[in-house]
């Protein structure tokens, strides 16, 4: 089903073309919906649908878009389906959106969706730009869960909301680390991610 | 001394590549040049020789700071006492408690610290390096004595890895490994580093000191009563039993605070050590205090009960809290600080400003001086490049009229 081409457009962005720890793209909103586990799903599957039916719509139309006012074409898109995701969320998971408040509405802004539209959609057909945006978005998703999983755990001492470290912990004098919860720490989570992923790939190391 | 040389060549093989503990090189090779000098020199480039190496130079902040550990630990113990209505225990008590009390904290200090130090240089096949003989130091003094060994432990080795060893290890930091220490735990476990529990140790040591709080104790540090102050004037600043205590006080030390920070007689002493061997730059530590005072003066000019801290006036500002502590042992860092004189001035003066308009407009901190240090060390790098730059073009535009 999948070309050897096909396949490499939908894996290379987990590892070696991954748009935030190698293109360090998406890093406002990986930094702002990480504090849980549960909104950075919800965040990633937001991406990963508008990633991938913007990318369609654009590769759809690319012939007819005049390439003067490609970009503002690109944006009314995206904007057309981060709306519906919006008053999707709205509808069905209130609180999550509550919880991701602006985020959302920021994924117009997101320069992985510009990057790829511009670098991919605008050139290739509709199903490449399919797998494309699927695997982007994927790769998104990867480091908003690993990142939103630590600091959770450490942060808050919970999973998806259910506690994970037991009470027993916390009467002999643990405490949750305040500094997770705050922005900075998703940085550093994020260089510690990058950290493993370049001391593993030695194609990804600078000399 | 001789023997002991015989016995560390015969032990050498084993330790170099191929043998038995190759992996412990690095640390073979650090306890070798601790104890004897070098038998190599450099080859390349030009260098200046001096009988001053980093080695050297660390081992005499480590000195300058002595008498700041020493006090420290006597006034633990003289808090603690005093805090369970034994005031009338001999000095050597006080001290003998102190000294256990802050013993664990410089091993899991030091431990943690060197410990990661140790395996970096095993790992990039360096030499371990002497950096964190101060760091290791600093921390204990700067810690509530009340903090959970295991938050330290977490608190250095994020330091040690994130603020020094990803930069390249000791001399490549940007930020002073001591202060990102205090300043992770500040942030990530707030509760056990402010308020009335962290700054006073009440309950005994494996039954050494034992006693109950006497009534109306409170741990509240000066500058922590100071914050939380309520009235159109300053209450006055009471000690853990509630008795009143003024800046002389806080210059002598017995109050309460981190270990290192309450004497600035100590301070003061460890300072003149600096200041003597040229380890510290006097220009850094005079333009700190400079910037205090006059930040302190303008607060206190335009004292409103709105922001408490602003009442207390000037000289006390730098008597309380960690000021004096952080312009001599931090600010002096010469790794993270500016280099060149001038930016020297300019980044002195600056942390002693923003330290006071920390501590006095932000009622979130009651002390300053930690959050002034780590802003300015990100700045001393563009401080030093605009000293740099504006000699360059002055040098060029002499050049230009004379041609």
């Amino acid at each position: 089903m999948l070309s050897k081409k096909n396949k490499e457009i939908i894996f290379n962005p987990f590892s070696k073309e991954n748009p935030v720890l190698v293109q360090v793209l998406g890093i406002c909103s990986t930094l702002a919906v990480t504090v849980s586990l549960e909104p950075a799903i919800v965040m990633s599957v937001s991406v990963i649908a508008v990633l991938a039916f913007s990318n369609v719509i654009i590769s759809l139309i690319r012939n007819t878009i005049p390439p003067t006012i490609r970009i503002i074409v690109q944006l009314v898109v995206v904007a057309a389906l981060v709306i519906m995701v919006q008053q999707f969320l709205l509808a069905y998971n209130y609180d999550v959106s509550k919880q991701l408040s602006v985020f959302i509405g920021l994924i117009i802004t997101n320069c992985i969706l510009m990057g790829r539209l511009e670098a991919f959609a605008m050139h290739n057909k509709p199903w490449p730009s399919f797998l494309d945006g699927i695997g982007n978005g994927l790769g998104y998703a990867m480091v908003l869960v690993i990142v939103g999983f630590f600091r959770e755990l450490l942060g808050s001492g919970s999973l998806l909301g259910h506690k994970v470290i037991p009470q027993w912990l916390y009467d002999a004098g643990y405490t949750d680390n305040g500094l997770m919860i705050l922005p900075p720490m998703a940085l550093i989570v994020v260089a510690c991610v990058i950290w493993v992923q370049r001391s593993r790939d030695k194609e990804l190391q600078e000399k | 001394m001789k023997a002991l040389r015989n016995v560390l060549n015969k032990m050498k093989p084993a330790f170099q590549e191929g043998g038995k503990f190759a992996k412990l090189e690095s640390v073979f090779d650090g306890f070798e040049t601790f104890l004897f000098t070098p038998n190599t020199t450099s080859r390349s480039g030009s260098h200046i020789h001096d009988q001053n190496d980093l080695k050297r130079t660390m081992i005499t902040v480590v000195i300058a700071l002595l008498p700041c550990l020493l006090f420290g630990m006597y006034n633990v113990g003289y808090q603690h006492f005093l805090a369970i209505g034994e005031a009338s225990a001999s000095w050597s008590t006080m001290f003998v408690f102190g000294f256990l009390a802050m013993l664990p904290v410089l091993m899991v200090s030091y431990g943690v610290g060197l410990g990661i130090e140790f395996v970096c240089a095993q790992i990039h096949h360096k030499e371990i390096q002497e950096g964190f003989l101060v760091s290791g130091m600093l921390i204990p003094l700067i810690v509530p004595i009340n903090t959970p060994l295991w938050m330290t432990a977490i608190a250095t080795a994020f330091a040690v890895i994130f603020a020094k060893e990803v930069f390249g290890g000791t001399g490549m930091n940007i930020f002073n490994v001591a202060l990102v220490t205090r300043a992770f735990l500040f942030f990530s476990y707030p509760s056990a580093m402010s308020g009335d529990k962290a700054f006073v140790k009440t309950d005994g040591i494996f039954g050494f000191g034992e006693g109950t709080v006497v009534d109306g104790f409170s741990g509240a540090t000066p500058l922590g009563q100071v914050a939380t102050n309520v009235g159109e004037s300053l209450a006055p600043i009471k000690d853990v039993v509630g008795s009143h205590i003024s800046a002389s006080d806080a210059f002598w030390g017995l109050i309460a605070g981190s270990p290192g920070e309450t004497s600035m007689a100590a301070i003061l002493i460890g300072g003149a050590i600096l200041l003597l061997t040229g380890v510290a730059s006097w220009r850094v530590m005079l333009s700190v205090f400079a910037g205090g005072l006059v930040m302190g003066g303008i607060a206190y000019g335009f004292s409103t009960p709105t922001y408490p801290a602003s009442m207390l006036d000037p000289v006390a500002q730098l008597c309380y809290g960690g000021f004096g502590f952080a312009a001599v042992y931090m600010a002096t860092d010469p790794v993270t600080g500016a280099r060149t004189k001038a930016g020297q001035w300019v980044f002195g003066f600056l942390i002693g400003v923003l330290a006071i308009l920390i501590r006095v407009y932000n009622g979130g901190y009651p002390e300053g001086a930690m959050l002034a240090i780590l802003l300015m060390n990100t700045f001393a790098p563009l401080i030093d490049h605009v000293v740099v730059s504006r000699n360059i073009n002055r040098r060029l535009k002499r050049a230009h009229t004379q041609s």
